[in-house]
C-alpha cells in the first residue's frame, strides 16, 4: 500500500485526448485516417434492426398453432404496411370472416407453428455517430468506428448527468466562491456552456433549461436538487443517458463548494471558445468522469506520454474529499510513514496538509486527491 | 423436498498437498495467500495484494497475479515464481523454501459473471433458473418469463438491450407443455442478443427446460447462439435439479466468458483446478462448514457495490446477490431503497437531511474515502445496518421451498392456510452468522461488527456470530475443490473470527420490566453468574475465544426463547472476541419513534456494550 492515494482529476491547459467512437453494432465508417473533423461530423453509421412485435395469429383466428401457415396470406420476409391483412380465416359465411392486420409497418420476420405467433419487424433505423470533438481521425476501426485525437485544454469533473453536447464557453460568475443564481443567466446563453462558481440551486437549473443552456459547470449542488432534476433518487453513479435537456457537471461534489481556483482560472481563460462536454460518469471499474474539452485548434497527431506519478509527495497540492474538511485545498507538508490512530480508532496511513490560512491538519491518505495537471 | 440440494462441485479425493498459493482476482484488487502445512494442520501464513490488471493499460490479468504473488514471495522468503511461471512442486530442486504444490484462483474481475435467465412461469421455473444462476456465482440481470407482465415487444427490447455473458433458458416440466418455452426461445431469437465481451463470438445459452422441447429450441437458437443443452432444472413440479445446469454455467464461464477476458487463457493454464467465480467459491466453503458442523448458517459479504447473502438450512444451499446494495459505489442506493428515516433511526445524534444526503452522495462519487470522525463512522455503520437488513429480506424471498407444489393437507393445515414456497430462513433455527466485507471485517471494534449484524438481522434465541478476518473465503472455497481438509483447517484457524453468542428473547415488554432470569456456568474455576435481564437492556458478559458456557434462560410468561412462552432453556454458548450478548430489547426490535427518546436509548445501549470511544457519548 506504498502508493495509497487517490489519483486526482485532470485539470490541464494542454494535453492530447484520444476518443474512441464506436458503433454498438458493425456498420460503415464515413471518414478516413488523417481527416479533420468537427464535433458534429458523422464519423460512422449503421442500421439498427427495427423493433419486433408479435401477433398471435392462432389465438386471434381460433386455430391450432400448427395450422397458422394455412391461414397466412403473406410469408416470411414479405414487406407489410400498417393495417395490412397478414392472415385471415375462410368461413362459409362471409360475415364470420376474421382478419388479422399488421400493427406496424415492416416485414414478416418469423412464423411459429408451435406458439402460433407471427413476429413482425419494423424497418431498421439509421444511427449516426458524431465526432463529438473537433480533431483529427487518428485511427479507423474497420466497420466499428474511429479514434479521434485532439490537442486541447481538459477539465475533468467529479460527477455529471446528461449526455454529450458542445457550444461556446461562457463564465456565469466572476469568482469561484460565487453562487450561480438565476439572475445571472441571460437569454444570450442559449446553446452555450455556462460555468459558475460554488453552487447552483433548483431555481437556477429551471432557468437554464428554460433558456436552453446546453450545459452547466459548477462546484457543487445539493442532492435534493439533483433528485428534483432527474425525478428520482440516483442510486448508482452510472450516468450520461439521462434525457433532461441539459448537461450538468460538478467539479467538486455535493454541497456548496467553491470551484478549485485552478479550474476556475482555466475555464475563464477560454471564455468564448468552443468546448465539447459530456456528463457521462461511471464510478466503478473502468472509471469514466465527466469532461470539458476545449480543442486547441491545431492538431499534431502525436500523443504525449502521460506523466507517471511515483505517488504522493511533499509539496503536492491536494483536495480534501471527506468531512470534516471536505472541499478544502492545501499542500502536503509531511508524509509520516507509520500508521496513525485516528478519531474512529482505525489505524491508517495519514499525511499532513497545510492550508492557505496557515492551519495544518492530519488527514487519512485515502481522504485526499492530488490536483493533477 | 429440497429447493436447491446438490453437490457444489465435482470433488475428487483430497490431493496430497503441503504448500498452496491461491489468488482471488477481484474487480479492483488481486489478493494472494500462501497456505502451508504445519504438523497436521494447514495454516495461512502470508498474504500479498496488488491492483487487478484486467483493464487498460495492462489488459492482462496475470500481471496483477504475478505482482500479488511477488509480494508473498518477498514476505515469506519462499521462491514461488520463476520469471512468469509458478514453481512446482514444493521443495523443487531440493530447496525446501522453493515452489508450491498447487496454484488455485477465483475471479470476479470485469464485473463478475452477468447472466440473464428465462423461464415459463415466473414463480416456478423462473425462480428455479434464478436460484441456479445465483448459486453458480452470477449476477442475475433480469428474469424473463411468459407471465412477467411485459408485452412481447418489451421482452424482446429488454433482451436486446442487456448484454449478458450468458443466458439460462428453462421452462416447463419434462413432458409438459412446450409452447411457453418455445415462445421464450422465439423472443430470444428475435432479439439477437449479443455478449458483453467480444464482438465476434456467439453468446453462450444454456437450455435446461422441458426435454420434449429440445429439438424445437435447437432449431430456433442453434444457429444464433452457442447453445448447450442440459437436464431440466425442474423435471417435475416437486423436484428441482440445479446441479447439471450449474456445472454447465461454470464450464461455459471458463470456456467462453473468461477466455474473452485479457490474460485469462494464461491464468487458466497455470491453475491446478478450474477457476470459479468468486461468489461460487464462497458458497462452496459455506456449504462445507455447515456440513462439517451440522448447522444452519447465514453468510453475508457486504462489499462496495453489492451484498451477497448465502444460507445453508437443513443442508439446502441458497445464494442471492443484491446488486445495488453496498457501502461505496452503491451507498446512495441504500438510501434510496431504505429511506432516510430507516437510516437515521440507527444514528445516535441529530443530523439534518440535506447534510446527510450530500455526505452519502459524496461517498458515492469518491468511494475509496474512509470515515475520519466518529460521527462519520456512526453514519456508515447505520447505513450498513440497512444494507444488511434489505439484503436479507431479498434473500428470504428467494431462499424458499418450491412454489406450485401440490400439498396434502390435513384438517389442521386448513386453519393454517400455509402456501407452498415459504421462506427457508427461520431465524430461530439459525446457529451461525458469518459476516464479511470491509465494514464488518475491519470495524475498529469487534463489538461494532457484532451489533451491526444483531441490529440488522434480529437473531432469535441463541445465535453465534463471526466475521471473516481478511476475506479469504473465495480462496478457501476453490481450495476445497481439491483438498477439503486444507480449506477447512485454514477456515477455522485463520479465517473465521468468532465474536460470541447473542441471546435474544422473543417478545415485548415495557422498558425496565423483567424479561428473563439467567444463570451462566463457565468452564474451569470461574464462578457462575446469574442475574435478571430487563426489557430495553443490552448486556455484555465476557466470554473469551475458545471458551464455552452453559447458559440457562428463564423467560417471563409472555417471552419465548425457542421452547415456548415462559419455558426455560439451557444451551451451550460459544465465546469470542466480544463475548455473550444478552439482548433484552425485544423481538421484533422496535426503536422509539420519538427522536429524543431514540437517541437516548441508542446512547444507553452503545455505552452498555462499549460500542464507541467514550468521547462521543
Amino acid at each position: 500500500m506504498g502508493h495509497a492515494y487517490t489519483p486526482g482529476l485532470t485539470v490541464t491547459e494542454r494535453t492530447t485526448v484520444r476518443k474512441r467512437r464506436l458503433l454498438p453494432i458493425p456498420g460503415t465508417v464515413m471518414v478516413a485516417q488523417g481527416d479533420r473533423v468537427k464535433a458534429d461530423t458523422v464519423v460512422a453509421q449503421t442500421e439498427l434492426p427495427g423493433k419486433v412485435h408479435s401477433v398471435n395469429v392462432a389465438n386471434l383466428l381460433g386455430i391450432a398453432p400448427d395450422e397458422v401457415r394455412d391461414y397466412l396470406i403473406m410469408k416470411e420476409g414479405d414487406p407489410v404496411q400498417k393495417d395490412d391483412v397478414i392472415a385471415e380465416n375462410k368461413p362459409f359465411i362471409k360475415f364470420l370472416k376474421t382478419e388479422v392486420r399488421s400493427p406496424v409497418q415492416g416485414t414478416i420476420d418469423t412464423v411459429s407453428t408451435v406458439t402460433g405467433q407471427v413476429l413482425l419487424r419494423e424497418p431498421p433505423h439509421r444511427l449516426q455517430l458524431l465526432a463529438y470533438i473537433d480533431g483529427t481521425v487518428a485511427e479507423v476501426h474497420s466497420r466499428q468506428g474511429v479514434t479521434i485525437e485532439a490537442d486541447c485544454t481538459l477539465v475533468q469533473g467529479i460527477f455529471g448527468v446528461g449526455g454529450e453536447t458542445w457550444g461556446e464557453l461562457q463564465m456565469g460568475v466572476t469568482s469561484p466562491e460565487e453562487a450561480l443564481t438565476p439572475d445571472k443567466l441571460t437569454s444570450g446563453m442559449k446553446g452555450k456552456i455556462v460555468a459558475g462558481g460554488s453552487f447552483l440551486g433548483a431555481d437556477t437549473l429551471a432557468r437554464a433549461r428554460e433558456i436552453g443552456v446546453a450545459a452547466l459547470v459548477i462546484g457543487g449542488i445539493h442532492d435534493k436538487d439533483l433528485r428534483a432534476l432527474l425525478g428520482y433518487d440516483l442510486g448508482v453513479a452510472i450516468t450520461g443517458a439521462e434525457k433532461i435537456g441539459i448537461t450538468l457537471i460538478l467539479t467538486e461534489g455535493f454541497g456548496t463548494i467553491p470551484m478549485a481556483a485552478k479550474t476556475f482560472a482555466l475555464l475563464s481563460r477560454h471564455q468564448g471558445q468552443k468546448a465539447s462536454v459530456s456528463g457521462a460518469t461511471q464510478i466503478r471499474a473502468g472509471v469514466i468522469r465527466p469532461e470539458i474539452i476545449i480543442p486547441a485548434g491545431v492538431t499534431s497527431v502525436q500523443s504525449q506520454a502521460a506523466v507517471e506519478r511515483g505517488g504522493i509527495q511533499v509539496g503536492d497540492y491536494v483536495r480534501v474529499i471527506r468531512d470534516p474538511l471536505f472541499g478544502r485545498i492545501g499542500q502536503v507538508s509531511a508524509l509520516p510513514p507509520d500508521l496513525r490512530q485516528i478519531e474512529t480508532e482505525s489505524h491508517v496511513r495519514v499525511l499532513e496538509v497545510g492550508f492557505p490560512d496557515k492551519t495544518r491538519a492530519i488527514i487519512p491518505r485515502a481522504n485526499v486527491e492530488i490536483l493533477e495537471g | 423436498m429440497s429447493a436447491a440440494t446438490q453437490a457444489p462441485h465435482n470433488k475428487a479425493a483430497d490431493l496430497p498437498l503441503s504448500v498452496i498459493i491461491a489468488t482471488d482476482c477481484g474487480s479492483t484488487t488481486t489478493k494472494a495467500i500462501l497456505i502451508e502445512k504445519q504438523g497436521d494442520t494447514f495454516r495461512q501464513t502470508f498474504r500479498g495484494e496488488a491492483p487487478t490488471t484486467v483493464e487498460a493499460p495492462f489488459e492482462d490479468v496475470t500481471r496483477g497475479v504475478l505482482n500479488a504473488i511477488a509480494e508473498v514471495e518477498e514476505l515469506s522468503g519462499r521462491k514461488i515464481l520463476d520469471g512468469e511461471k509458478i514453481v512446482t512442486p514444493a521443495g523443487a530442486g531440493g530447496n525446501p523454501k522453493a515452489g508450491v504444490d498447487i496454484y488455485v484462483s477465483t475471479s470476479s474481475a470485469g464485473g463478475g459473471l452477468q447472466m440473464m435467465v428465462a423461464g415459463a412461469v415466473q414463480s416456478m421455473t423462473g425462480e428455479s433458473a434464478q436460484r441456479c444462476a445465483l448459486g453458480a456465482g452470477a449476477i442475475v440481470m433480469d428474469v424473463l418469463a411468459s407471465n412477467d407482465g411485459r408485452l412481447p415487444h418489451e421482452k424482446i427490447e429488454r433482451i436486446r438491450s442487456l448484454r449478458p455473458d450468458m443466458i439460462l433458458l428453462s421452462g416447463g416440466t419434462d413432458g409438459g407443455t412446450v409452447t411457453h418455452v418455445v415462445e421464450m426461445a422465439e423472443y430470444i431469437s428475435a432479439a439477437e442478443p449479443r455478449p458483453r465481451l467480444g464482438m465476434t463470438y456467439s453468446l453462450p445459452l444454456i437450455y435446461a427446460g422441458n426435454a420434449q422441447a429440445r429439438d424445437r429450441v435447437t432449431d430456433i437458437l442453434g444457429k444464433k447462439t452457442a447453445l448447450v443443452v442440459t437436464d431440466n432444472i425442474r423435471p417435475t413440479l416437486e423436484r428441482e435439479n440445479l446441479a447439471p445446469a450449474r456445472n454447465k454455467i461454470h464450464d461455459l464461464f471458463l470456456e467462453h466468458v473468461m477466455a474473452q477476458a485479457p490474460g485469462y487463457k494464461k491464468l487458466i493454464s497455470w491453475a491446478g483446478a478450474p477457476i470459479v467465480p468468486t461468489p461460487a467459491a464462497v458458497g462452496f466453503i459455506m456449504e462445507a462448514l455447515a456440513k462439517r458442523d451440522g448447522i444452519n448458517l447465514i453468510g453475508v459479504d457486504i462489499g462496495g457495490a453489492t451484498t451477497d447473502v448465502f444460507s445453508v438450512y437443513g443442508g439446502v444451499f441458497n445464494r442471492t446477490v443484491s446488486a445495488n446494495l453496498g457501502m461505496s459505489y452503491s451507498i446512495s442506493n441504500v438510501l434510496a431503497e431504505a429511506g432516510l428515516a430507516n437510516i437515521m433511526r440507527w444514528v445516535p445524534f441529530d443530523l439534518d437531511e440535506q447534510t446527510l444526503r450530500n455526505r452519502i452522495k459524496n461517498k458515492m462519487i469518491r468511494p475509496t474515502t474512509i470515515p475520519q470522525t466518529l460521527d462519520e463512522l456512526q453514519i456508515e455503520q447505520a447505513i450498513a445496518r440497512e444494507a444488511l437488513r434489505l439484503a436479507l429480506i431479498h434473500h428470504k424471498s428467494l431462499a424458499t421451498g418450491l412454489k406450485g407444489v401440490q400439498q396434502e393437507r390435513t384438517i389442521s393445515d386448513i386453519f393454517e392456510q400455509k402456501a407452498s414456497g415459504g421462506s427457508l430462513i427461520d431465524m430461530l433455527k439459525l446457529d451461525l452468522i458469518v459476516g464479511s466485507g470491509g465494514i464488518l471485517s475491519h470495524a475498529p471494534r469487534r463489538i461494532q461488527s457484532m451489533l451491526m449484524m444483531v441490529d440488522a438481522y434480529e437473531p432469535l434465541g441463541f445465535t453465534t456470530l463471526s466475521v471473516d478476518s481478511i476475506f479469504m473465503m473465495p480462496h478457501l472455497g476453490v481450495l476445497s475443490t481439491v483438498n477439503e481438509k486444507a480449506a477447512t483447517d485454514v477456515f477455522v484457524h485463520d479465517c473465521l473470527v468468532y465474536l460470541g453468542t447473542c441471546i435474544a428473547p422473543i417478545g415485548q415488554g415495557r422498558d425496565g420490566e423483567k424479561c428473563a432470569e439467567y444463570q451462566i456456568a463457565f468452564e474451569g474455576s470461574r464462578q457462575p453468574e446469574s442475574g435478571t435481564l430487563a426489557f430495553g437492556e443490552l448486556r455484555l458478559i465476557a466470554l473469551g475465544d475458545n471458551e464455552r458456557a452453559k447458559v440457562t434462560m428463564k423467560p417471563v410468561k409472555q417471552v419465548d426463547l425457542g421452547e415456548g412462552k415462559g419455558v426455560s432453556v439451557t444451551r451451550e454458548a460459544r465465546g469470542g472476541a466480544v463475548g455473550l450478548m444478552l439482548d433484552g430489547r425485544g423481538r421484533p426490535l422496535q426503536l422509539p419513534a420519538d427522536a429524543r427518546t431514540r437517541v437516548a436509548a441508542l446512547t444507553r445501549w452503545h455505552q452498555a456494550v462499549g460500542l464507541y470511544p467514550q468521547k462521543s457519548l
